[in-house]
C-alpha cells in the first residue's frame, strides 16, 4: 500500500465514529471593523491611516493630479526604483533618479542593487493596516517588492475595506498574494520590536482619495 | 550537528534543572508577559472575539471529521497548479522525501523558513547527514541554530535568550556559516537584527532551494499561506526556483474565505499584533513569479493516532499560536526546553503524548506539567479544553492502555473508582483528584464534588514551594 493509502486509511478508521454529516459552523463574527459603521468608506480610510502610522509607515495623501509630485517627494532619497509594467509612466515625470523596468526580469542582484520600488496595490484592509498585491498591473511580480529597502504603494480609496472579511472574497487565490502589514519587524529579541529585518525597512503610502 | 531533544529526562527533572537557571526564568518571564499583555489588549478591541473563536473551532472540527476528502482536494488542487504532492506516514519517510527532492537539485545549502514540524520530524538532521545543510532564515531559529541549542516556544524559538547571549552567538559563530557578524557588535537589538540582515542577504540571493511550513492550506484552491513577521519567508517562497513546503495533515482549512477567521485570530494570539507584517498565500506555481517547483509533503507523523483519540483529537485544531504557553504558569517557571519537545506548554503537554503514545517516561510525564487552572483554555483562539484533555490522558496513563503507568495517578484516582459511573460526578472527582495536593493556589478554593474546577477564570499565583513539592513527588511517580 503506498503512503497516501496508508494516510488515508488510518484517517478513515480514525474518525469512523464521528457523522459523516457537515459540521455545522456557527458565523456570527463582524464581517467590518468593530469602530468602522459598514459603508462608511471615509472612516474606513481614516482608520487605515491611523494603523499604518502606528506601524511607523508613511502615509501621504495626494489628489490623482498630484500623483506626480507626490512619487516625486517619496522617492526623493532614492537614486533608483523599480517600476512594474502596467504602472502609469506620468507618476514618475517629477522624479529625476534611475527607473527600472523589470523586463526582462531584473536579476536578484540587480533588485537588491536597487533603492526603492514603486506599485499600486490591489486591495487595502483598514483595521490591520494591510495592504494586499495580487501581481497585477502596476504591481509586477514578488521579488521586485522584497528587495529594495524602500516600498512606495499607491492605495486607492476606493480599495479601502474596513475589515478582513470584506476584502478577502474580492482576491484572486489563484495568484500569489503579499498581504503587507506595516514594514518588515521582528520582536525575538527579548520581544523588542525591531522595524527592518529582511524586507523593505521602510513602506510609504500615497492615498488617493 | 543539529541537536535534538532525543533522551531528554522526563519534565520533573528538566524542570528542575530549567528553575534553578535564574537567568533563564527572568528571560521567559519577561518574555511571555510582554506577549500576554500585548495580547490582551487586542483581544479586548474585538467585541466578537468568542464569536470568532467558535467558527475557528468548529470549522477545525468539520476538517478533522472529514480529513480524508479534504486532502484528496487539496492533493488535487495542487496538483493542477503545477506542483507535486507527496505523502508521508512518518518522519523518516517525510525527510527521505525531502532529502531526495533537495538531491535532485544538485544543491548541498538550502534556506529554510521557520517551521515547527521540521523541527519535530529532525528534518536539519536528515539532510545534514546527507551533506546538506539547511540554513534558518528566521531570526530567533537561527539564533537556536547558531548556538546548537533547541527551541523553547513555538512563535519565538530563543525566547529563552537574552540579548547579550544571543550577542555572544552572533559574534562566535556567524563567520562559520557565511558573513560574520560586524566588528565591534553591540547587544542592542537593532544591531542585532542588522547582523542577522546582512547574514541572511547573501543566503536569500544565491539559494535555489527553500524549505517552509505552512500556517494553513486550503481545500477549496490548493493554496499555501505563510504569516510571518520578518520577510525570511517571502525571500524564501519567492527568490527560489524550488520550494519544497512540508505539512502536518491536520493544518487544512476547508474554504478562501475562511481565512478571515484565521488571519484574524492568529497574530493577535501570537504576537499581539493585528496581522503579522507579512502573509503570503500561494497556489502551486505562477508562470514567471516565484519558485518553477512546488512540491508539498502531507506528513501524518502521529496525527492519525491523535485523531482516534475522542477527546484527544481537539489538539489537532491548534494553529500554533503560543497562546497557551505564554499564559501558562508552569511554562513561565520552566520555559520550554523542560518539555523535551519543539511543542512545549499545554499544548505540548497534551500533543506530545496524542502523536507519539505516552509509552515512555518523558512523554508520560507531560500530561502532569500541568495545575490544571485552565488558564489555557481561555485564551486558546480555536477553544481546545486542555483540562478535559489532559484529565483523559492522566486517566490513560493511571489505568488505561498507556504501557507506561504513573503510580502517584493511580493511587489517586483509585480512590474516586467508586464514582466513575456517573458522569457528572466522575468528571469532578477526577478533576479533584487531578488538582488536590499538588498546586492548589493559597487562595484558591478546592471545588466541591460537582462543582467543575475547570470553570475558574483566573490565573491562580502558583507558590513556588508547592510546585516544588510536586516535581519530586511525581518524579517519584514516574520513575
Ligand atoms: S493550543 Fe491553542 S493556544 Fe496553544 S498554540 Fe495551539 S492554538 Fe495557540
Amino acid at each position: 500500500m503506498s503512503s497516501r493509502e496508508a494516510v488515508l486509511r488510518r484517517i478513515r478508521q480514525a474518525t469512523a465514529d464521528l457523522p459523516k454529516d457537515p459540521v455545522s459552523v456557527p458565523r456570527s463574527y463582524l464581517r467590518h471593523a468593530p469602530a468602522v459603521v459598514p459603508g462608511d468608506r471615509s472612516a474606513a480610510v481614516a482608520l487605515l491611516v491611523e494603523r499604518l502610522t502606528e506601524y511607523g509607515a508613511e502615509v501621504r495623501r495626494s489628489a490623482e493630479a498630484d500623483l506626480p509630485a507626490a512619487v516625486a517627494g517619496a522617492l526623493a532619497a532614492a537614486g533608483s526604483a523599480v517600476v512594474p509594467a502596467g504602472l502609469p509612466d506620468a507618476w514618475l515625470a517629477r522624479w529625476s533618479g534611475v527607473v527600472r523596468r523589470d523586463a526582462p526580469p531584473l536579476t536578484h542582484a540587480e533588485l537588491d542593487a536597487t533603492d526603492a520600488v514603486l506599485t499600486t496595490c490591489a486591495a487595502a484592509v483598514a483595521e490591520s493596516g494591510t495592504l494586499v498585491l495580487d501581481g497585477g498591473p502596476g504591481q509586477g511580480r514578488r521579488a521586485p517588492t522584497l528587495l529594495p529597502d524602500l516600498h512606495v504603494c499607491v492605495v486607492r480609496g476606493a480599495q479601502v475595506h474596513s475589515a478582513m472579511p470584506e476584502a478577502i472574497g474580492r482576491l484572486a487565490p489563484a495568484r500569489p498574494l503579499t498581504w503587507i502589514s506595516g514594514p518588515s519587524a521582528t520582536a525575538d529579541i527579548e520581544m523588542i520590536r525591531v522595524r527592518g529585518v529582511h524586507g523593505p525597512r521602510r513602506l510609504t503610502v500615497l492615498l488617493v482619495p | 550537528m543539529s541537536k535534538t531533544f532525543m533522551g531528554w529526562p522526563a519534565f520533573p527533572k528538566a524542570a528542575e534543572t530549567a528553575t534553578a537557571d535564574g537567568q533563564l526564568r527572568a528571560n521567559v518571564r519577561r518574555a511571555t508577559h510582554t506577549i500576554r499583555t500585548k495580547r490582551a489588549a487586542l483581544v479586548d478591541e474585538r467585541p466578537d472575539w468568542q464569536d470568532l473563536r467558535d467558527t475557528a473551532a468548529a470549522l477545525k472540527d468539520d476538517v478533522l471529521a472529514h480529513l480524508d476528502t479534504y486532502l484528496e482536494q487539496i492533493e488535487e488542487k495542487v496538483t493542477a497548479a503545477g506542483g507535486t504532492v507527496h505523502w508521508a506516514g512518518d518522519a523518516e519517510e517525510a525527510n527521505r522525501i525531502v532529502t531526495r527532492l533537495v538531491q535532485d537539485t544538485g544543491e548541498t545549502e538550502i534556506v529554510k523558513v521557520k517551521s515547527m514540524l521540521t523541527e519535530e520530524i529532525g528534518l536539519d538532521g536528515a539532510l545534514a547527514a546527507a551533506g546538506i545543510s539547511a540554513r534558518e532564515t528566521d531570526l530567533a531559529a537561527a539564533i537556536v541554530q547558531l548556538g546548537d541549542d533547541l527551541p523553547s516556544h513555538v512563535v519565538v524559538p530563543a525566547l529563552h535568550r537574552n540579548r547579550s547571549e544571543i550577542r555572544d552567538v552572533f559574534v562566535r559563530e556567524m563567520g562559520k556559516h557565511g558573513r560574520p557578524a560586524p566588528e565591534g557588535l553591540s547587544d542592542d537589538p537593532e544591531e542585532l537584527a542588522e547582523a542577522a540582515r546582512l547574514h541572511m542577504r547573501e543566503k536569500f540571493l544565491t539559494s535555489r532551494v527553500a524549505v517552509s511550513g505552512a500556517n494553513f492550506m486550503v481545500a477549496e484552491t490548493g493554496t499555501l499561506c505563510i504569516v510571518e513577521s520578518e520577510g525570511n519567508g517571502r525571500m524564501c517562497l519567492t527568490l527560489a526556483d524550488t520550494l519544497i513546503s512540508v505539512v502536518g495533515i491536520e493544518k487544512v482549512i476547508p474554504t478562501w474565505q475562511d481565512l478571515e477567521v484565521y488571519l484574524q485570530l492568529l497574530a493577535r494570539s501570537a504576537t499581539g499584533e493585528r496581522m503579522a507584517p507579512y502573509t503570503s498565500t500561494w497556489t502551486g506555481v505562477t508562470d514567471g513569479d516565484g519558485p518553477r517547483a512546488f512540491h508539498l509533503v502531507l506528513v501524518d507523523n502521529g496525527r492519525t493516532r491523535a485523531l482516534a483519540d475522542p477527546v484527544g483529537r481537539q489538539a489537532l485544531r491548534c494553529i500554533r499560536c503560543g497562546a497557551c504557553m505564554n499564559i501558562c504558569p508552569v511554562y513561565e517557571r520552566t520555559g520550554g526546553q523542560a518539555y523535551g519537545s519543539v511543542y512545549p506548554g499545554p499544548i505540548g503537554a497534551i500533543l506530545n503524548p496524542l502523536l507519539k503514545g505516552a509509552d515512555d517516561p518523558q512523554t508520560a510525564s507531560l500530561p502532569y506539567a500541568s495545575s490544571l487552572c485552565g488558564a489555557c483554555n481561555e485564551v486558546c483562539p480555536v477553544k481546545i479544553r486542555f483540562t478535559d484533555v489532559l484529565l483523559e490522558l492522566r486517566h490513560d496513563i493511571a489505568e488505561g492502555d498507556a504501557k507506561v503507568k504513573h503510580p502517584a495517578e493511580r493511587v489517586a484516582l483509585k480512590a474516586v473508582a467508586g464514582a466513575m459511573g456517573h458522569g457528572a460526578l466522575w468528571n469532578a472527582a477526577v478533576k479533584a483528584a487531578g488538582t488536590a495536593g499538588r498546586l492548589v493556589p493559597k487562595n484558591a478554593q478546592l471545588p466541591g464534588p460537582l462543582r467543575g474546577w475547570t470553570d475558574s477564570r483566573a490565573l491562580p499565583d502558583i507558590p513556588e514551594e508547592s510546585f516544588r513539592s510536586w516535581w519530586k513527588r511525581t518524579e517519584g511517580g514516574t520513575k
